[in-house]
């Protein structure tokens, strides 16, 4: 069973975000990268749980430049067998999911998992791309995935509770919390990385139908108002007329 | 104790000048002492043991013989790696670093370098997985400072080595598997033995009322006409240079341990400073505790670069026993500062365990002390630049 797991770089939750070209731009400069963690705790340790399971071979895939080294590093030395960067800039979800379809299906690759979204553009939309563009069904924001045989087990969180549905055959999906727990590499999955195949590709086909216009962060946070704890009537006038929430 | 909350610092881009693995080895390291040793560190510490069940772990983030070969079970690390996870364990705790140091600088680093190929095998794989514990003798009731004036000594008897005498302050000794002993001969020339737990007249009494280090068990090693095999001698060096060679790499990793303690208490003043609310803003506003904080990590940053200048200088085999006795001296006293400094802004809070700044100043303690004190690493700075020799 091969599984195609694919990988997104993310900020560190604890960086500072800021944006260059007026406001077009993310501004990397002194930001650490990590994996995305719906892709590397959900969608790869599932993976590698499966492939520990009933055997075959997990590769990474990943869409960027060779800034994505260390994170795709990182998920050989989790666990993932082999990693392919398409060295193309990820400029929208759309040439991204066109160029992880072209290695799919050039390499049969019938079992593809991505994270439910990036933590940075929270996109969710790459899982279904993909699967419209390789001819797979698609479930996203999966919690549970059982394999036996061809047949696919899966559950996923619905409002007010779970729905369970089968797949036989390929599938593509997208993980969310509950998927699997976070692996931390170990000092043998570090050395075993160093040797494991990196393939760098060339960008295949593909085009961008997006472009950002605009960045913006989130207004600054209002002042704190202290309110002496004996003026109850105060608190609540200024619910009422300020903060217009009573 | 509060979540783990601490995030690294590096104003001045250090991380640059590191490479993906370096980044990989400590960010790896620091994620496994967050899920697995910070919920349980200040436990340990009051309870004063060592927490055991973490060896395994400590093995697979390879906190045993980071920089020993693939070909003895080490994952072949470079030193700048070796610092890394120094400074992410201390950053938790220096009884865990010392654990670390010990296991890596002062048991793996004598068998690898000053054994021969047979010792090599019988013990670095199973030193590096953590199945084996080892510790290290060569301090004495009496001799401290002065260890070339150690007392222990061994016979030899035709078909083994008979050894008597007795070592003190001895991380990891209570619960050891093996101990690299440094003893003397019948010519007064001192040599490295490898003396097994189980060897008769071999005792390892445990150290109480420490208030320092109190997560790592110290003890004293005890020898008593112990019949040593003759192939546990290490034959590749003797005389007191083959300890103080050990000596220098665990101090190389103290120098890297110490800027990890000091992360935390500048870590956690930070931040406490931020939301401390008195006089209707944060504390961190006010002009003393930002004197505090920016000569915090002024210091830091200052350590950082000497250190990683060190580490380059050992991947280069360059680095003297001089430039390493600098950075640690350096480091530890930086630390020892800020973790006071530190206590100072938690305020009332500072003294309690919901803050790891008061652990850190206890463990320090130690640190400054051990290892070559404060005092002795200034002399050895001194002989190295006057060529003057003021310790005798």
């Amino acid at each position: 069973m091969n599984i195609l797991v694919c990988i997104s770089k993310s900020p560190d939750t604890t960086s500072k975000i800021a944006f260059t070209d007026g406001g077009t731009k993310f501004d990397e400069n002194g930001v650490q990268f990590i994996v995305n963690p719906y892709d590397e705790w959900y969608a790869l340790v599932k993976a590698l749980e499966l492939k520990e399971a009933i055997g075959g071979k997990v590769t990474v895939i990943s869409v960027g430049d060779a800034s994505n080294d260390p994170i795709i590093r990182k998920s050989l030395a989790v666990g993932a067998d082999e990693a392919v960067r398409v060295d193309a800039a990820d400029t929208d979800a759309l040439f991204v999911a066109q160029q992880i379809a072209n290695y799919a299906k050039e390499h049969d690759y019938n079992i593809i998992l991505t994270g439910k979204e990036t933590i940075n553009y929270n996109g969710g939309q790459l899982g279904g791309m993909i699967a419209e563009l390789v001819g797979l069904p698609y479930v996203a924001m999966a919690t549970k995935l059982d394999l036996v045989g061809d047949l696919a087990t899966i559950e996923r969180e619905i409002q007010g509770g779970s729905e369970v549905l089968e797949i036989n055959g390929g599938f593509v999906l997208s993980a969310a919390k509950g998927m699997a727990e976070q692996r931390i590499p170990n000092m043998r999955g570090i050395m075993a990385a160093r040797s494991k195949p990196l393939n760098v590709i060339p960008p295949s086909g593909g085009e961008s139908h997006t472009s950002v216009v605009n960045y913006e962060l989130p207004p600054a946070k209002a002042q704190c108002k202290y309110i002496d704890a004996e003026n109850a009537g105060e608190l609540i006038a200024l619910l009422h007329s300020e903060a217009k929430v009573i | 104790m509060r979540t783990d909350q601490y995030t690294g610092h590096d104003y001045y881009n250090m991380d640059d000048l590191l490479t993906d693995e370096h980044k990989l080895v400590r960010d790896s390291a620091r994620a496994w002492i967050k899920k697995e040793v910070s919920p349980i560190i200040e436990d340990a510490f009051e309870k004063g043991s060592f927490p055991k069940h973490l060896i395994p772990g400590l093995g697979e983030i390879g906190a045993f013989g980071p920089y020993i070969p693939e070909q003895y079970g080490g994952p072949g690390l470079d030193q700048i790696s070796y610092g890394l996870l120094m400074q992410e364990l201390e950053r938790c705790d220096s009884g865990l670093r010392s654990t670390s140091s010990v296991q890596s600088s002062l048991v793996m680093y004598p068998i690898w370098k000053y054994g021969n190929e047979e010792q090599r095998m019988k013990y670095l794989p199973k030193l590096a997985t953590g199945e084996f514990v080892g510790c290290f003798g060569l301090t004495e009731p009496d001799h401290g400072s002065d260890p070339g004036g150690m007392t222990t000594n061994f016979k030899d008897k035709g078909d083994h080595y008979l050894l008597n005498g007795a070592k003190m302050w001895i991380s990891n000794s209570p619960f050891a598997d093996i101990a690299v002993v440094w003893a003397k001969n019948e010519a007064g020339r001192i040599h490295g033995l490898i003396v097994e737990r189980g060897m008769e007249g071999f005792t390892t009494p445990t150290t109480h009322g420490k208030w320092s280090l109190r997560a790592s068990d110290t003890g004293e090693l005890v020898f008593d006409n112990v019949k040593v095999p003759k192939a546990n001698l290490l034959p590749n060096k003797s005389g007191l240079g083959a300890p103080l060679g050990c000596l220098d790499s665990a101090r190389y990793g103290i120098a890297w341990g110490a800027i990890g303690a000091a992360l935390d208490c500048y870590d956690s003043a930070l931040r406490y400073s931020k939301e401390r609310i008195q006089f209707g803003r944060p504390i961190a506003g006010f002009q003393l505790q930002q004197k505090k904080l920016a000569e915090m990590i002024t210091e830091i940053t200052k350590a950082q670069m000497l250190t990683l200048r060190l580490g380059q200088l050992k991947n280069e085999d360059k680095a003297t026993s001089g430039q390493i006795s600098m950075a640690k001296r350096n480091n530890v006293d930086m630390a020892i500062k800020i973790a006071r400094e530190a206590r100072q802004m938690h305020g009332g809070m500072g003294i309690t365990n919901e803050y790891p700044i008061m652990r850190h100043m206890m463990n320090l303690e130690s640190v400054i002390t051990y290892e070559g004190t404060h005092d002795i690493h200034l002399l050895i700075t001194g002989l190295d630049i006057t060529g003057e020799n003021a310790f005798k």
